[in-house]
């Protein structure tokens, strides 16, 4: 038989991931989806049938415009595509209405958006130190298109359970390589863009305040007040301003209508599911004390509040033992988890990729404290992680822990059996890459993670044996039906708040670099 | 990268798609009252877990053979029955003696599409592993990406995860039987066909170059001494497992004649539906269908498969080497599927000329994405269109006939542009026969079409391999020692 060279050309290699990636994505088109198709559906009919200054208002749907009005333009844009597939989706009193027309125009709007993805990846591509001599297979920059097209997270989030954040990503990655271009006027006008799609982008707003202000309005690097360029400062203002002037422009007689909206805070401290992040760990130490007390007597069962943060519906709670938390101390408390990253790249700034650290590092702190947080959220701090990965050994660990318990504290997401072998095919797919490659790619020093952090990632298997498959056997199904989720957040929770002491420990005694940021 | 994380990555890759393909729709979904393949292997399991082994192949009140009665020899009958000691397990409406008729749920559709998954898992995709290690030439990384193709062959994906089969069970112990021969370990290699064999009667189709490859070796071994004692090894393992896999029929002699008249429908006609073969696609000429008499049309198939098969298992049978054994199952298996009786459009397992077929099921999307991907990745991957220079493709015989009359001719740039022009053709009638109506007169017009053209290529494929084969040189620049 006539067997063939392997690929050679690195365009090549990336258009054919793009394209694997992409056909992957078809085949998912059938797969299950969550109520979060029925909100697009909802926002594509209600930003067709009504007019602009109904949006913020209508509320016949649960599922009310909760983003910023750029997505609203951007969802309008795409009815007008929808109106070929089928008309009846656009019809806001059709609730629920989920044709296969419907299905398929929607899934490959994602697909189709996606685009914008791949040609952020291919740009943060280009900002990676040039790695000449090594084969294909080895090139960091080869290895960084996988991590990131073929993410786990991203795939089960966009293409199964629904939403467009490949789209929003490839934005946020499209301006944080602009930053490292140093085209950060682009790069300003890309992050305001992406704030006004989602504002959940919020969260990384102060890094790039910070960084722009340091790094581009003070022109030289010692911060001396004679280097302020007032110029810069002035565009970059405009640059935002006129964004959301654009954006909110049309709906600024209904501005508290709007907000209302886009900052709900009438929902409870934790998602139904419990994002693995400090209020998890804070919630499961309440319970165990007040177990505890209950046991010891030092404490009235019947004074206790009924267990209904266990439960799977969203509502505010209080803690039994604990003092219970408010919006305003974990707003408190994200400030204050992320101030000294903010104020090392201040004094100390480290170019760009200072910048995307502190990136990684407001995201994570947000995810941690943050009120109300999806577990969907690490992706924002896993995505940009992937490009100081594939440079930096450090990275590469604390990146190998973050992204494989993320990633699996996604699983209950997608609670179908009929998903059951996707998820864990694709979780063990994008887990044996990113440790075999990253493995390979620093192996001089000895092994990318110590013994404990292999046993804690290794105890993941067994966890979710339990979870999916022991468990449901058991009587306890019945009584506790929450505790596989509670023990899966519990356990990424460790992971996570590992990985973010280990990235603050990284940027706090990381030396200024030498070496230049590749520039084009 | 380490070859086992390339080949674990691979193999995940393959799994997913195949099990996203299964989201999809199976044959005969809704369909009363007969419904499709599906129905009758679910129905083989209430069948064989209900009814005494005497009874399976027969005509009773218990078991309707007009209904999806078996058709497939013993082993997929015990198949059936350890499916469905496994659904009796998980739910016993499953396989309920004439209540589960016509059972579908979405739960039920999950345990069968894991069925699947399970003896793909366990049969085939270790034997392609295995395959792509031993005979492929080659670096290791080639060695990947030959194994990652033939995982993505859409054909085997859609039939057994879509359609809904067991091909992967019949196809990967043939494989195994292949394997086994290419080792040297031939007593493995035919129990493992044997068992093939006794899983479908298709692959008959590939017995033949078995046959004549274990002949011409023992005949090679020379058949007075270690030649015969290997013959007599060879016979007594291939009638052992046929005696072990029909014990419980061979009790009573009506049973073996049952079973066969069960296997063989020589009361059907030449051929059902729209099939890419010769008596399928002449009939379009003449209809030879109603032409000629049933014997007749046995007889005319039985010589014309005799012919076509004849040349290269002679050659097969002379020249017993490893590269020779393939060529031969290629061609014999062409030829079977060209010219026999009764053939049915899946035993081709070529993806682009089931399309009626994958169309009526529902799969069209899986259809679209997955012959894309293997045809992207085939090019991409094995660079095919690259290597083909006129040796390469060992066209020598044919230059040698054109360099007479037509000596600028490039040949192989016309093999270039005839498979585009392939794919045009086939993109074209895809596409075609998904959204246009043919007209009134000409209701089954783009199947035919679709028949025709595939039948056109498998004429050609035939004399190609048929040439090569026949016309291999004495000296071959082998580089394995297997080869």
């Amino acid at each position: 038989t006539v067997m063939a060279a392997p690929m050679t050309n690195d365009q090549s290699c990336f258009f054919a991931q793009a394209l694997g990636v992409s056909f992957l994505k078809c085949l998912l088109i059938n797969a299950y989806h969550s109520t979060d198709f029925e909100v697009h559906r909802n926002w594509l009919a209600l930003t067709h049938s009504l007019p602009v200054p109904q949006w913020y208002y209508e509320a016949m749907s649960e599922w009310t415009l909760d983003y910023p009005p750029l997505f609203a333009w951007f969802e309008y844009g795409l009815s007008h595509i929808a109106w070929f597939f089928d008309k009846e989706m656009l019809v806001v009193q059709n609730l629920n209405y989920a044709s296969p027309a419907t299905i398929l125009f929607q899934r490959l709007s994602v697909i189709v958006a996606d685009v914008v993805f791949f040609y952020a990846v291919k740009e943060c591509c280009k900002c990676l130190r040039e790695d000449k001599g090594k084969d294909l297979l080895g090139k960091p920059s080869f290895i960084l298109t996988v991590l990131l097209l073929w993410n786990f997270g991203l795939l089960i989030v966009d293409h199964i359970h629904f939403q467009y954040n490949g789209f929003l990503f490839g934005v946020l990655l499209l301006s944080i390589a602009r930053h490292f271009q140093n085209r950060h006027f682009e790069g300003a006008l890309l992050f305001s863009v992406l704030f006004n799609l989602k504002h959940i982008y919020l969260y990384i707003a102060p890094a790039y305040g910070i960084y722009l202000l340091r790094c581009f309005c003070f022109t030289q690097s010692n911060a001396e007040v004679s280097g302020f360029s007032v110029v810069r400062l002035v565009t970059l203002g405009t640059i935002v301003l006129s964004t959301f002037a654009v954006s909110f422009g049309p709906f600024i007689g209904q501005l508290p209508q709007v907000l209302s909206r886009l900052f709900p805070f009438k929902r409870g401290l934790c998602h139904a599911y419990w994002a693995p992040n400090i209020w998890a760990l804070y919630n499961i130490a309440d319970k165990a004390f007040s177990i505890l007390g209950v046991k010891f007597k030092l404490l009235d069962i019947n004074k206790l509040p009924k267990a209904s943060m266990t439960g799977g519906l969203v509502q505010e709670f209080q803690h039994s033992v604990l003092p219970s938390v408010s919006p305003l101390a974990t707003l408190v408390c994200t400030l204050l988890s992320i101030l000294p990253a903010l104020f090392r790249i201040w004094h100390r700034p480290n170019g760009a990729r200072g910048f995307l650290c502190c990136l990684v590092i407001c995201a994570l702190g947000s995810f941690m404290f943050g009120w109300h947080v999806h577990e969907k959220a690490i992706l924002m701090a896993i995505l940009p992680l992937s490009l100081l990965a594939v440079e930096s050994r450090e990275e590469a660990r604390i990146f190998l822990i973050l992204s494989i318990t993320g990633h699996y504290s996604l699983f209950p997401l997608l609670f179908t059996t009929q998903e059951l072998p996707i998820k864990i095919f694709l979780m063990l797919l994008f887990t044996i890459f990113s440790l075999i490659s990253l493995k390979t790619l620093f192996r001089k020093g000895g092994a990318l993670l110590n013994p404990l952090e292999a046993t804690y990632l290794l105890g993941l298997i067994p966890l979710e044996l339990i979870c999916e498959f022991v468990y449901p056997l058991t009587v306890w199904q019945k009584t506790f039906p929450f505790l596989p989720l509670m023990l899966t957040s519990v356990y990424c929770a460790l992971g996570v708040t590992y990985a973010f002491i280990r990235l603050y420990i990284s940027l706090l005694t990381c030396s200024d670099s030498t070496k230049k940021i590749k520039t084009q | 990268m380490e070859n086992w994380s390339l080949i674990s990555l691979c193999v995940l890759l393959g799994l997913t798609s195949r099990w996203t393909v299964s989201f999809h729709s199976y044959s005969g979904a809704g369909k009363p009252p007969m419904f499709g393949d599906y129905e009758a292997q679910r129905h083989w399991q209430e069948v064989t877990y209900n009814l005494p082994v005497h009874e399976w192949y027969f005509n009773t009140t218990n078991n309707d053979l007009n209904y999806w009665g078996l058709d497939y020899p013993p082993l997929t009958a015990y198949h059936s029955l350890v499916c469905a000691y496994v659904a009796k397990l998980l739910n016993p409406e499953w396989v309920e003696l004439h209540a589960s008729r016509g059972y579908e749920s979405h739960s039920h559709k999950l345990f069968m599409r894991a069925t699947v998954l399970f003896t793909d898992i366990l049969i085939y995709i270790p034997a392609v592993l295995l395959y792509c290690f031993y005979f492929c030439d080659g670096s290791s990384k080639q060695k990947v990406a030959a194994a990652f193709c033939i995982l993505l062959y859409p054909g085997l994906i859609l039939i057994d995860y879509g359609h809904f089969q067991y091909n992967s069970v019949s196809l990967g112990l043939a494989l195994w039987g292949t394997l086994g021969l290419g080792l040297g370990w031939d007593l493995f290699g035919c129990l493992a066909f044997t068992l093939a064999l006794n899983y479908k009667q298709m692959e008959l189709y590939h017995s033949l170059p078995f046959f004549c490859y274990l002949l011409g070796k023992c005949i090679k071994q020379g058949l007075t001494g270690r030649g015969f004692f290997h013959l007599v090894k060879i016979s007594m393992t291939v009638l052992v497992t046929f005696a072990l896999c029909w014990m419980p029929f061979l009790s009573d002699p009506k049973q073996p004649l049952q079973v066969l008249h069960r296997l063989f429908p020589v009361g059907r006609g030449l051929f059902e539906d729209k099939v890419a073969n010769t008596w399928c696609s002449l009939n379009v000429l003449i209809k030879i269908k109603t032409l000629l008499s049933r014997e007749t049309q046995l007889f005319l198939s039985f010589a014309l498969t005799l012919l076509f098969v004849l040349p290269s298992s002679l050659k097969l049978l002379s020249k017993p080497t490893l590269w020779q054994f393939k060529l031969a199952l290629v061609n014999t298996s062409l030829a079977f599927f060209l010219f026999s009786f009764q053939v049915h459009e899946k035993s081709i397992l070529l993806v682009a000329f089931m399309l009626p077929l994958l169309l009526k099921d529902g799969l069209l999307l899986p259809y679209v994405v997955t012959s894309l991907a293997f045809l992207f990745l085939s090019l991409y991957l094995l660079s095919a269109l690259e290597r083909s220079t006129e040796e390469e493709l060992r066209l020598g015989l044919y230059c040698k006939l054109t360099q007479r009359w037509l000596p600028k001719l490039n040949l192989s740039r016309i093999i270039k542009w005839k498979f585009w022009f392939s794919l045009v053709a086939m993109a074209a009638l895809s596409f075609t026969s998904m959204w246009l109506k043919p007209p009134a007169k000409l209701p089954d017009l783009f199947p035919v079409l679709v028949s025709v053209l595939s039948f056109l290529h498998f004429l050609g494929f035939i004399i190609y391999f048929n040439q090569v084969q026949l016309m291999e040189p004495q000296r071959k620049k082998s580089l394995k020692k297997t080869n």
